[in-house]
């Protein structure tokens, strides 16, 4: 049996420990309500372009009328031989199960594209390692045998989660729209886990391009919503930080931004419609994957958040059940002690 | 006629301006256009450039790399890709990229880094117009 000295220590620790991740408990819910200020902060941009290359494609003519093709690179769709898959993990572990629900899926994708080839861009440092010692090894021994399916990490992009920035968004939109529009790749796809509130996430696969629908994007994949019992850790995680459960209200944004661009005017176009077209659609290309990554982001502190909570709540019964042994061996050596003194005095008399 | 109009100037991350004024200056790509209120219903895109305002008397400026603005006779709305107070424009960094771009337009061999170089290019000129009309 471990000696009083033993467990108070370990006790000592855990207090220690439980003091750890409830301060990273805070941290992470202060950077998710900054993350959902971003989010919301983003949207008027993202929702007047939309509605602009909106009320444009009626008025651009994007398909040739004759033929019925497209005449913007970005919009021809190609028999899929090349795809491009953009995997949105965090920097960071500690995270519950948040960057393992995304390679999960992305494994799951590249499963489904067996027989093409697929090349990756990571986004995080958690995703870059999982997919280079996945598929570093792959490559070597596929170039060889001369293997059908050959997945490679193409690009990456590390530590630059935590400042995140457009010009990120646009420098990755801009190297996968170079190389759609040379037809490299013949589809665009982005994984990440989508998040409306602390509630309501999910890991969903996006197709980026060929652009289908203008404004609502291509959903893929996605993952069933989360459990009740999920749902019910993440509740209590917010409890006390401040953290909204309901989705952001943007209503009002998305009011003033529908306004954008559609008055019942007529306009005079300085340049011609179908050459706006053609300019707005690869920063439409670029808003979708900023999106992503502040969805992401916000997703991935609330995954802390929520792992950070149930691990506080685990230290508490940790040192509940220590305490209770720690007192059950103070009684006993008390019980023994007493018994050595009642029968060595029984003993001298 | 009213003689102010409401401005909104957008970035990708957030909303910069939302302001009322009297007369907005934009870069379109076929040359600057001056708005002043009640101005004709117009869609543009903007290119690399300096966007003015004056508001109350105050001229505000900023170096934008593209953009695209509606103008509604009441409403000037900018969507603007990036946005550059003077003060935050590192005048230093820019002549050295307008620098590589002249070079490296120098040597282009395809019309695709041409164009890419003269973008460069003007983003740079126009970072560095509105840094120096500052300092004057």
């Amino acid at each position: 049996m471990a000696s009083i000295l033993d467990i108070r220590r370990r006790i000592r620790s855990v207090i220690n420990t439980r003091q750890i991740t409830r301060a990273m408990k805070m941290i992470s819910a202060a950077r998710l309500r900054r993350a959902q200020e971003r989010a919301l902060a983003a949207r008027p941009y993202a929702q007047m372009l939309t509605n602009v290359l909106k009320s444009l494609v009626t008025r651009a003519d994007t398909y040739d009328s004759e033929t019925g093709e497209p005449l913007h690179p970005l919009l021809v769709r190609r028999p899929e031989q090349n795809v491009l898959l953009i995997v949105v993990t965090g920097d960071k572990g500690l995270a519950g199960a948040f960057n393992a629900n995304i390679l999960k899926a992305a494994t799951r994708f590249l499963e489904s594209k067996r027989g093409k080839k697929v090349q990756i861009v990571a986004v995080g440092r958690k995703g870059r390692d999982f997919l280079r010692r996945r598929f570093r090894a792959a490559e070597s021994t596929s170039a060889g045998a001369g293997s059908d399916s050959q997945v490679t990490l193409v690009g990456e992009h590390v530590g630059v989660l935590n400042k995140i920035d457009y010009a990120l968004a646009s420098e990755i939109s801009e190297q996968v729209i170079a190389r759609y529009t040379h037809a490299e790749i013949d589809s665009v796809y982005l994984v990440y886990n989508e998040f409306k509130s602390v509630i309501a996430q999910r890991v969903v696969v996006e197709q980026l391009l060929p652009v289908e629908h203008i404004g609502a994007p291509e959903i893929v994949e996605a993952s069933s919503e989360m459990e009740l019992r999920e749902k019910q850790r993440a509740i209590d995680a917010a409890k006390g930080t401040g953290v909204s459960l309901r989705p952001a209200d943007t209503s009002a944004v998305d009011e003033a931004a529908a306004k954008f661009a559609t008055a019942p005017v007529d306009y005079i176009y300085e340049q011609p419609p179908r050459q706006l077209f053609g300019s707005l659609l690869p920063k439409y290309v670029a808003t979708q994957v900023f999106h992503a990554l502040l969805e992401s982001v916000a997703a991935e502190h609330a995954a802390r958040m929520t792992a950070m909570e149930s691990a506080t709540v685990n230290a508490g019964d940790m040192i509940d059940s220590l305490t209770l042994s720690m007192n059950r061996v103070r009684q006993a050596k008390i019980t023994r002690e007493i018994i050595e003194i009642v029968s060595g005095a029984a003993a001298a008399q | 006629m009213a003689d102010s109009f409401q401005l909104e100037i957008v970035t990708p991350e957030k909303l910069v301006v939302k302001d009322s004024a009297e007369e907005v200056q934009i870069p379109a790509t076929t040359g600057y256009i001056g708005v002043l209120p009640g101005h004709a219903p117009l869609i543009t895109e903007l290119g690399a450039g300096e966007i003015s305002y004056r508001s109350g008397g105050q001229v505000h400026r900023f170096a934008t790399a593209w953009g695209f603005a509606e103008v509604l006779p009441t409403r000037v709305t900018v969507l603007a890709e990036t946005i550059e107070r003077p003060e935050d424009i590192d005048v230093a960094r820019a002549q050295q990229t307008l620098q590589e771009a002249q070079d490296a337009l120098k040597s282009a061999d395809s019309e695709a880094e041409v164009e890419t170089q003269i973008a460069k290019v003007r983003r740079a000129q126009a970072r560095i117009e509105v840094a120096e009309q500052k300092n004057v």
